[in-house]
């Protein structure tokens, strides 16, 4: 059973159809690309699978747990975006949505709230709980910084830093809510080729460190090709070819959804 | 049956006074999207406007109604001018909590200088009544519909087929765009200030005309109404402002009439939090998503 | 144990010496029951300010109708409080005062909290105008006549108390995980809910948090000025309250506090100019979200300012 099995999932707004008849199936460990031109469709399935939006039709299925006796096949669609996280599935934005006033710390400790142990009333009375966990979480964000060089600006303001940091924050901050399936939304968007190629060096590593699996929106040839193993390409919302990069680099019909884009060949 | 239709005459009287003050609400919030507090109390400065025209200058129903609207339109632009427009960048929290102080400041300035008391409009209008059957309908209550109604033509007027109206569509849709193609945008936003704050001007004249009476806050009660009446018509649509105003009067009077008055406005208030919960788009509105 | 923490243990000892000097105040006559009355307003105002911005301010959910949640608590305390006519009515009445505002805040807020800015605003209006209608209906709280003769048992001691207590767990609540999640809320409610924060539990909850001490400052109320009428709890006591809480600056606890001193400290001095300060206070509504949106003390707290002698707030922790 795949860590993440789409069958037929459909999304249509009043009369227009964003999303169509979309299967993808996705092992664990694996780390997978989502392209396609702009407007296919590429984040209405991240928001699918994230909750955001409910299907109209089709099913998102999803493996919890980590124990073989304890895995579960749960049903994603139609559960609150905050549900899905808890399940495991964590998300990076298109558009940088990071805590802009609040510190960098801040940001990432928010998103380890969902596994805090310590409840209101420990919170009003500060019971020796709350400074243990407190503690605790304190290090374990501080850790997570610092692999994405951003220990030593934790009291930083997250607007104040600079734009390759703020989707480096983002990235710490979905990896902090402990998920096992990670997608990332055009996470090279604006980057130099040098910063990409940090980034790609970097996503390899988490991925290793973290034991993730990894969905992947990128307009970034070089980095679609470079690290995924397997792609899925969208076009009006249908999926028009899957496989492995060098099967894909040369479909006919992706290259002419991309016709007039200058990145069919990375 | 008379006593309903009675009611039903009474509540669209009514109806048409909201009617008039819920069009400036849902025109202001269309352009800027805010809700202008500070409305209601145009209304009220409207009616001691009209008192003080005809009880003072001793002039009749038609030239304290024009200069009434003139004097709300005038202030309904500086109000924008001095206290909206400074914070068209701010968040939607900081120019409601203004459109709050404005309020108030109109009514305290209000209190200090004419008093707290009621005052009376003296007799303008013949009391006339018509019978139909049992059920009596007063001259006012013809002079409130008839004067609402060709508002309200004059507005679809405006709107629909001047450029005015055509850039005031523009900027509620999108107003850098309309910027970009050439609309004043900030003098549309005056004339829609400017038109709102007229009606409600009128709105406050015919009530004084209407119930005699007028004191510094008549016009938070009716204010809010008139908001409950353009949110349920679709905020930002102008025949759904029509068409609340005069349904949220229509229900004020028939629950006065067969139920407790007492409740009356806490009706209007639960009402308004049923619309909000089931169709919060209103009637004729139409629901806005996020881009995530 | 950190709750015994240096730091801690001097604050306490701050409050003890300060409770203690006003004591003193109040029984050598020094100062008089006029003085007293702008202090008890004082306490009650920092309770209720506090109590909606961590609503408003800190969570980002505008609410306009926190003045209903305190009449809920100045009710209920009122009656129960003439029932048994004690002390420990007088601490029950608080308790139920405050229990029955928060369980309406939560049955209030689960519907209407999905709504946002405006029309959220206009929804707490709403059912704090229903709140004061339903109270000027019922025979128990004898209409719009009011209740009289309420016992009082509100005094310097109690206020104190449970003014520290407001601010203090308060303040605990906004600094520490579920304090963060409802931040995160004002901040930007979907990446909120993406990283694994159920918003409408976190509004709800602050929601609830903030009625519940509204409502203790209701019952106090009660206690203190022995009468009571549904017109007291209106939308401009509301808004009253809204002006506290922007003028000291949405999302400070600290910025609450001095705003309701000074504000209290204005209404006091203009007492004799009625209108003039009514004006004022909506000019100064006005003026504020012009000039200085932030209020006095934006998002920052009074530890902000003693940071470089305390050190970093997180190695104090440890």
């Amino acid at each position: 059973m795949p860590l993440l099995k789409v069958e037929k999932l459909t999304k249509s707004f009043g009369g227009l159809t964003a999303v169509s008849n979309v299967n993808m199936s996705i092992e664990k460990g694996e780390l997978v690309g989502l392209i396609g031109p702009n407007g296919a469709g590429k984040t209405t399935v991240f928001n699918l699978l994230t909750g955001v939006y409910v299907p109209s039709s089709g099913n998102i299925l999803f493996e919890k747990g980590t124990v073989e006796e304890e895995k579960k096949i749960i049903e994603l669609g139609g559960l609150k975006p905050y549900n899905v996280t808890k399940q495991g599935l964590a998300r990076t934005f298109q558009n940088i949505r990071l805590f802009k006033d609040l510190t960098v710390l801040d940001n990432v400790r928010i998103a380890m709230h969902q596994n805090v142990h310590y409840g209101m009333f420990t919170s009003f009375f500060r019971f020796n709980k709350f400074y243990q966990e407190e503690k605790q979480m304190l290090s374990e964000a501080e850790k997570l910084l610092d692999i994405f060089h951003l220990k030593d600006k934790k009291d930083e303001l997250a607007k104040n830093l600079p734009y390759g940091e703020q989707r480096h924050l983002e990235i710490a901050r979905a990896l902090a809510t402990r998920p096992s399936l990670l997608l990332l939304d055009e996470p090279a968007a604006g980057m130099n080729p040098k910063e990409t190629a940090a980034l790609t060096e970097l996503i390899k590593w988490i991925r290793k460190e973290f034991d993730l699996t990894i969905l992947l929106i990128e307009h970034d040839m070089s980095l679609v090709m470079k690290i995924c193993e397997r792609i899925y390409v969208l076009d009006y919302g249908m999926l028009i070819a899957s496989g492995k990069p060098e099967e894909i680099r040369s479909n006919k019909r992706v290259i002419e959804a991309y016709l007039g884009e200058e990145n069919s060949n990375a | 049956m008379d006593q309903f239709i009675q009611q039903m005459v009474n509540g669209i009287s009514l109806g048409s006074i909201y009617a008039l003050i819920a069009l400036g609400y849902t025109m202001v919030y269309g352009i800027i999207k805010l809700i202008n507090f500070a409305h209601g109390d145009v209304y009220m400065i409207g009616a001691y406007i009209g008192f003080a025209a005809t009880t003072y200058a001793q002039l009749g129903f038609f030239p304290a109604l024009i200069i009434s609207m003139a004097s709300c339109a005038v202030l309904g632009m500086v109000i924008e001018r001095v206290a909206y427009k400074p914070l068209r960048a701010s968040t939607r929290i900081a120019v409601l909590i203004t459109a709050i102080g404005m309020s108030l400041l109109l009514e305290y300035v209000m209190m200090f200088f004419v008093g707290a008391e009621v005052r009376s409009y003296p007799k303008l209008l013949s009391s006339e009544t018509f019978h139909l059957g049992n059920v009596v309908i007063n001259m006012q209550q013809i002079y409130i519909v008839a004067t609402a109604i060709a508002l309200m033509i004059l507005l679809q007027f405006i709107v629909h087929k001047t450029k005015t109206g055509k850039a005031m569509r523009a900027v509620s849709i999108d107003q850098d765009a309309a910027q970009l193609m050439g609309i004043k945008v900030d003098n549309t936003i005056s004339f829609t200030f400017a038109v709102g704050s007229a009606f409600a001007g009128a709105a406050g004249v015919l009530v004084g005309i209407y119930y005699n009476s007028i004191d510094p806050l008549m016009g938070i009660m009716p204010g809010l109404k008139a908001f409950i009446a353009a949110v349920f018509g679709g905020i930002g649509n102008i025949p759904g402002a029509m068409i609340g105003g005069v349904t949220i009067g229509i229900m004020e009077t028939l629950v006065s009439g067969y139920g407790n008055s007492m409740y009356r406005d806490a009706v209007v208030f639960a009402f308004l939090i049923i619309i909000l919960i089931l169709k919060p788009s209103g009637l004729l509105g139409k629901n806005i998503r996020e881009k995530v | 144990m950190k709750a015994l923490s240096k730091r801690n243990l001097m604050i306490l000892g701050g409050l003890l010496l300060f409770y203690a000097a006003v004591q003193v105040l109040i029984i050598t006559g020094i100062l008089n029951p006029f003085y007293e009355i702008t202090l008890a307003t004082i306490c009650i105002n920092i309770i209720l300010a506090v109590s909606l911005n961590l609503v408003t301010g800190f969570t980002g959910q505008f609410s306009l109708g926190h003045a209903g949640f305190m009449s809920i608590g100045a009710y209920v305390g009122a009656i129960i409080n003439m029932q048994m006519n004690s002390m420990t009515g007088f601490l029950a009445g608080i308790f139920a005062g405050a229990l029955a505002a928060a369980v309406v805040g939560i049955l209030i807020g689960i519907p209407t909290l999905r709504l946002k800015g405006d029309y959220l605003a206009i929804a707490t209006l709403g059912m704090a105008e229903i709140i004061r209608v339903v109270f000027l209906n019922l025979e128990i709280t004898n209409g719009a006549a009011g209740l009289n003769g309420i016992p009082r048992f509100t005094n310097w001691t109690w206020l104190f108390l449970f003014t520290a207590a407001a601010v203090i767990l308060i303040n605990n609540f906004i600094r520490s995980s579920q304090g963060r999640a409802c931040i995160s809320i004002r901040e930007d409610e979907i990446a909120a809910e993406s990283m694994g924060i159920n918003t409408t539990k976190y509004k709800v909850m602050a929601f609830a948090v903030g009625a519940f001490f509204a409502g203790i400052a209701g019952a106090l109320y009660s206690s203190y000025f022995y009468f009571l009428k549904p017109g007291l709890f209106g939308f401009l006591k509301s808004i009253d309250i809204l002006v506290i809480v922007v003028l000291g600056g949405m999302g400070s606890v600290t910025g609450s506090v001095i705003a309701a001193v000074l504000l209290a400290l204005i209404t006091t001095f203009l007492q004799a100019f009625t209108e003039i300060r009514m004006i004022l206070y909506a000019a100064l509504l006005v003026i504020i979200m012009i000039f200085r949106p932030k209020g006095i003390m934006g998002t920052k707290e009074i530890t902000d300012m003693f940071r470089f002698r305390f050190g970093n707030k997180e190695e104090r922790l440890q």
